[in-house]
């Protein structure tokens, strides 16, 4: 079996089980075998893709993701430091919680993408569109994240994209309501709608090849 | 205004049910929490009010009679009551004592809790369940005739079937067997198939279903034992054209209604405003159409 799915395959044993020594005695063991960074993106990425795909088909609960998406980010955190200079080279990434304060979508999705080497400014929650607008431009954001959990705040993604029309920002919805109509995320005019911690993972390292 | 729409809506429909669902944050409010009201949809919770999970050591259930809001609730249906009498079941509802802590203290403290502070988190069990026994033997009392127990974080979407059989399991058994009448269980979008054969030693009547599992299944695990209600996928409905709402009615039926032990309903237990009526319309008339037993299936019989 390959050394990585191999590590793999022992750190989703130990994030499920919440064993956090388990996990680190993976991670420090796979990283003798290559740079922080790299071993952030590929096996970290690898592992939480799994869980996240095995949430998505009933295989496990969202307590399992978010708890594996803490753990992994706070053991990486100490093999690449926020400020790491090894950390990902990337444009500007921000997440939120779009006019709501239910925070755990955006608090899994921020450790997976932390956990897979990415940085990213978490903004908070209840966040309307011209806070949200105003924070884009000053920042000089690429990639926005949203989290939404009611269907209005969902329609309201609408108002949110003509407002940074003239802005060359991305933006990445998910939340229940895109979860329930598939084809909700292009009627607002999303970028990109990612189902699960595995997507959002896909989908920024898409965008951010796009952008080189 | 609300009593008056909900009488409106009876004389202009076949009303089978009221379910005198406020809106979520409701009892956040009588702890303290606060409430962002919406015009185009319904009233959400704010921050979440426990802002140190130190400080639910300290917290203690709300007196029903001191919140006002909880006090409107209970004339709203006292007033229904009048006017309904027997005809028509008026359904209240009350908050798990196991989802609610998801609005007091936001999700992840309340998970960061459950696994690492066992002994907060006991607490606030006994707080909320004593809380929610209080909430829906009142709504009993005004005139209600059953309860929709609201559990999301016990789907195993939310948590594992160990961890609900630890934790929200035996918190709805005690808490289910305190209420004073008959209750319905929904898990709000939630899947329940793992944990249908717990589910149905709650005490629950009836059980909320999510469209992400097949009614058939839901209906073949919980036969004989809870009702099932649902599984019309809310958010969806929204761009349903008519013939669509009579075919996803018409099957839902077809799957689930033989036998009996079936309600028709939406799979969250809210209906966002932004449903046309035409389609609320059309699944009326499906029912109509469609929901008489017998029932005609699928392939005739």
């Amino acid at each position: 079996m390959d050394k990585m799915q191999s590590f793999s395959n022992q750190l989703e044993r130990a994030l499920l089980m919440l064993d956090k020594g388990a996990a680190e005695k993976t991670l420090k063991e796979a990283l003798t075998y290559g740079a922080p960074a790299d071993i952030a993106g590929e096996l970290v990425s690898l592992t939480l893709n799994r869980i996240g795909d095995a949430w998505q088909e009933g295989k496990l609960a969202l307590s399992q993701v978010y708890m594996s998406g803490v753990i992994c980010e706070e053991l990486i955190d100490k093999v690449l430091p926020p400020q790491s200079q090894m950390r990902k080279s990337q444009p500007k990434m921000a997440i939120a919680v779009f006019e709501d304060f239910h925070m755990l979508g955006k608090r899994i999705i921020f450790s997976s993408l932390r956990a897979s080497g990415y940085e990213l400014m978490d903004l908070g929650g209840g966040l309307n569109t011209d806070q949200l607008t105003e924070i884009v431009e000053k920042e000089k954001i690429k990639i926005l994240l949203l989290s939404v959990l009611m269907l209005p705040s969902a329609l309201h993604v609408k108002a949110l994209r003509q407002k940074l029309n003239g802005t060359d920002v991305k933006i990445i919805v998910g939340g229940a309501p895109f979860r329930f109509d598939e084809e909700l995320w292009k009627e607002v005019g999303a970028d990109a709608f990612g189902k699960d911690p595995a997507e959002a993972i896909k989908i920024v390292a898409q965008m951010m090849e796009e952008m080189k | 205004m609300l009593l008056k729409d909900k009488l409106a809506f009876k004389k202009n429909t076949t009303t089978i049910v009221i379910i005198l669902f406020f809106y979520a944050p409701l009892e956040v409010e009588a702890f303290g929490g606060e409430v962002i009201y919406a015009e185009d949809g319904p009233p959400n919770s704010g921050q979440p009010f426990i802002s140190d999970i130190e400080k639910i050591a300290q917290l203690e259930p709300p007196k029903i009679s001191e919140s006002k809001m909880l006090h409107k609730v209970l004339h709203t249906i006292e007033k229904l009551k009048e006017k309904a009498g027997s005809e028509i079941p008026i359904i209240g509802v009350a908050m798990s004592p196991f989802s609610l802590p998801v609005m007091q203290l936001g999700f992840e403290k309340y998970l960061d809790s459950m696994h690492f502070r066992k002994d907060l988190f006991e607490h606030l069990m006994k707080v909320n369940e004593e809380f929610c026994v209080d909430w829906s033997n009142a709504q009993l009392e005004a005139g209600a005739t059953a309860i929709c127990f609201y559990d999301p974080i016990s789907s195993p979407t939310i948590i594992t079937r160990e961890n609900y059989l630890e934790t929200g399991f035996p918190i709805a058994q005690r808490t289910i067997s305190r209420i004073k009448g008959a209750t319905a269980t929904h898990f709000a979008s939630g899947n329940c198939l793992p944990i249908a054969d717990l589910v149905s030693q709650t005490g629950t009547a009836v059980v909320g279903v999510s469209s992400k599992e097949d009614l058939s299944q839901l209906k073949n695990n919980f036969k004989n034992k809870v009702t099932v209600l649902g599984n019309l996928n809310g958010i969806e409905m929204r761009r349903w054209t008519t013939e669509q709402t009579t075919n996803i009615v018409r099957e839902a039926i077809q799957k689930a209604a033989p036998g009996g032990g079936f309600i028709l309903s939406d799979n969250h237990g809210e209906i966002p405003f932004q449903v046309s009526d035409e389609v609320l319309k059309t699944i009326s008339e499906t029912v109509q159409e469609y929901g008489k037993y017998p029932i005609i299936t699928s392939n005739g019989n």
